[in-house]
């Protein structure tokens, strides 16, 4: 199995890895959520991680900007590196790591503010006191999650009356805020309708220009219009990781092939 | 009329149903039967309220005539002149009630944020426990130990302590006696401090916990989640924790009686003996001889009626509103 994520890593030496995962399990209580996976996350590319429902995909994801300390029964052991610095180390402060490694998720999650502080919130707890370095960081970031133009007549009224789609983008926006190197999406489209989910999809698209990306999705379509790279979940292991093409159309395990030809999931 | 209407059609509907299900006649007599017990059970509650302001009123109507307006403004309580004015009361009432919802507000809301944001479980649910026990103990007892407890302590070392260093403020200055407008808001707080932290911590756990993650996720601490995101989101619920406790505070009878002092008089100083709404009722009813005296003391209880129910009618508006905006999010 590791083997095989390793074989995926081979046909793309070419690029740098961003985030090097190896051998992550994730406990819940006493159930065993992720098993022994591993997998490399190439910089500037779009990574999907598919799978059927309860396989362990939102877990893994958490883990990558250590989301699963707020959880007091989760438990994490295996190493998640940055740039080769393992994130679970004793001297990596998470809340710094965090503005490094954002995260989108499933449900638009803006906080009931205007949608001005939605997009300042980040720069302002991070210690950015200059308020036309925010104004500036608020409409960049509201520009690049193609927001922008929707809302800069109405800035002061709640990121919450938005549609879900904006909410979405404005959840992006936010994100985007902090400059930060990989971006984390949980299911980002699955609430929202398909013209939401098409602007969603070209928005990844540009952000892999400038950003590491790692989308789950429960929708194999997505995944296949959307990343580079692919791994696939089953029971909180990765069967099978390596270039979307080729996990779709050339599979090397049965079980992906099954999932991907729709037998079971 | 209207009701008859609705009644019928609901009736004919019933048996529509009936039919449908197979059922008999007589199960969608029992049935309507049955709806209208607790429609009845229902409408008692509002004939209730209804009925209590309207005796409140009659019982008063001789103090209402006599003193008119000027009955609430007036600082006169004389029953040998038969002269009634309720400012006093109204006073002390409003003042230990303000002292108390501050220091409850503080302390409760501040409890229920450590309780619901940062007590590891094994902490939280003992601690919750205690705290909603607190709200059990009779308000007598805590009167007693307000009295023969908390009143000498305060009466010795803290008011003589708060009067050293700011007794230039007129609320600090004056004579100390233990018991008091202070000593009274201070149990008071005691009382409501469960239902502020208990009612703040359920509304905060209500947050969405996909606000806290985001938050956390974009770098910020614990802390500053806790008190930049989820206090403002339960902020409206919060504040109709306080003003419901508020509605608790200026209706506590027994404890504020057993140590605010019983002195229908107007101090700038809240060390200064006071007397409430409530106390004065419960002190002199069985000595109102004259009818006009018993309906002064009514008129008081008409006052306390209106300012309770409106106090706590804000109280759910706000908290439903809160709860209501939250359950349109998810």
């Amino acid at each position: 199995m590791i083997q095989r994520a390793i074989d995926g890593r081979e046909t793309s030496a070419a690029t740098a890895v961003k985030v090097r995962v190896s051998h992550l399990d994730v406990y819940y209580g006493s159930n065993h959520a992720i098993r022994d996976a591993s997998l490399d996350i190439e910089e500037n590319q779009v990574t999907a991680l598919i799978g059927p429902s309860g396989c362990g995909k939102s877990t893994f994801i958490r883990a990558i900007n250590r989301l699963h300390d707020l959880t007091p029964s989760a438990r994490v052991s295996g190493k998640v590196e940055l740039d080769d610095v393992d994130i679970y180390s004793r001297d990596v402060d998470p809340i710094v790591m965090r503005r490094r490694v954002g995260m989108v998720f499933q449900r638009p999650n803006p906080f009931p503010m205007s949608i001005y502080d939605n997009v300042a919130y980040g720069p302002r707890v991070n210690g950015e006191r200059n308020a036309s370095r925010i104004a500036v960081l608020v409409e960049d970031s509201l520009r690049h999650a193609a927001l922008w133009d929707e809302v800069k007549d109405r800035l002061s009224e709640s990121g919450v009356a938005l549609s879900g789609g904006q909410q979405q983008r404005l959840c992006i926006a936010r994100v985007l805020s902090l400059r930060p190197e990989v971006i984390l999406m949980d299911e980002p489209a699955s609430a929202l309708d398909p013209i939401a989910t098409a602007k969603i999809e070209e928005l990844i698209a540009e952000l892999r220009e400038q950003y590491t990306v790692v989308i789950v999705t429960h929708s194999m379509a997505q995944a296949g219009r959307v990343s580079d790279r692919t791994a696939f979940f089953l029971n909180g292991s990765i069967v099978e990781a390596g270039p979307t093409n080729q996990i779709f159309t050339r599979p090397k395990e049965r079980r992906t092939e099954d999932y991907i030809t729709g037998r079971f999931g | 009329m209207s009701i008859e209407l609705d009644s019928h059609r609901t009736l004919t509907a019933a048996r529509g149903r009936a039919a449908q299900r197979g059922l008999t006649t007589r199960q969608a007599v029992a049935d309507r039967a049955f709806r209208v017990a607790l429609l009845g059970a229902t409408l008692l509650f509002v004939a209730l309220v209804a009925g209590l302001f309207i005796e409140l009123v009659h019982g008063s109507w001789e103090s209402i005539v006599t003193f008119g307006a000027g009955f609430l403004w007036s600082s006169e309580w004389n029953p040998v002149t038969n002269h009634f004015g309720a400012l006093p009361f109204i006073y002390g009432t409003l003042v230990s009630s303000a002292i108390a919802i501050v220091i409850a507000g503080v302390v409760g809301i501040s409890a229920a944020v450590f309780l619901a944001e940062f007590a590891h479980p094994v902490v939280a649910r003992p601690v919750s426990f205690f705290i909603e026990l607190l709200a059990a103990v009779p308000s007598v007892v805590f009167g007693l130990w307000g009295l023969f407890v908390l009143a000498p302590i305060l009466g010795h070392t803290v008011e003589p302590f708060i009067q050293r260093y700011l007794g230039f403020l007129p609320f600090f200055s004056g004579p100390i006696y233990g018991v008091g407008l202070f000593t009274a808001g201070l149990l008071l707080a005691l009382m409501i401090v469960p239902t502020v932290s208990a009612i703040a911590r359920d509304l905060i756990q209500a947050v969405p916990n996909e606000l806290r993650e985001a938050s956390i996720a974009l770098g910020a601490t614990r802390w500053e989640t806790a008190t930049r995101i989820v206090l403002p989101s339960a902020r409206s619920g919060i504040v109709g924790a306080c003003v419901l406790a508020l509605g608790r505070a200026l209706g506590e009878t027994i404890a504020a009686t057993m140590v605010i002092g019983n002195r229908p008089a107007i101090s700038a100083s809240l060390f200064a003996p006071g007397y409430t709404l409530s106390s004065v009722i419960a002190n002199e009813f069985t000595e109102a001889t004259s009818s006009i005296y018993l309906s002064a003391l009514l008129e008081l209880g008409l006052i306390l009626f209106v300012v309770s129910v409106v106090v706590n009618g804000c109280a759910r508006i706000l908290m439903w509103s809160m709860l209501r905006s939250q359950g349109r999010r998810s």
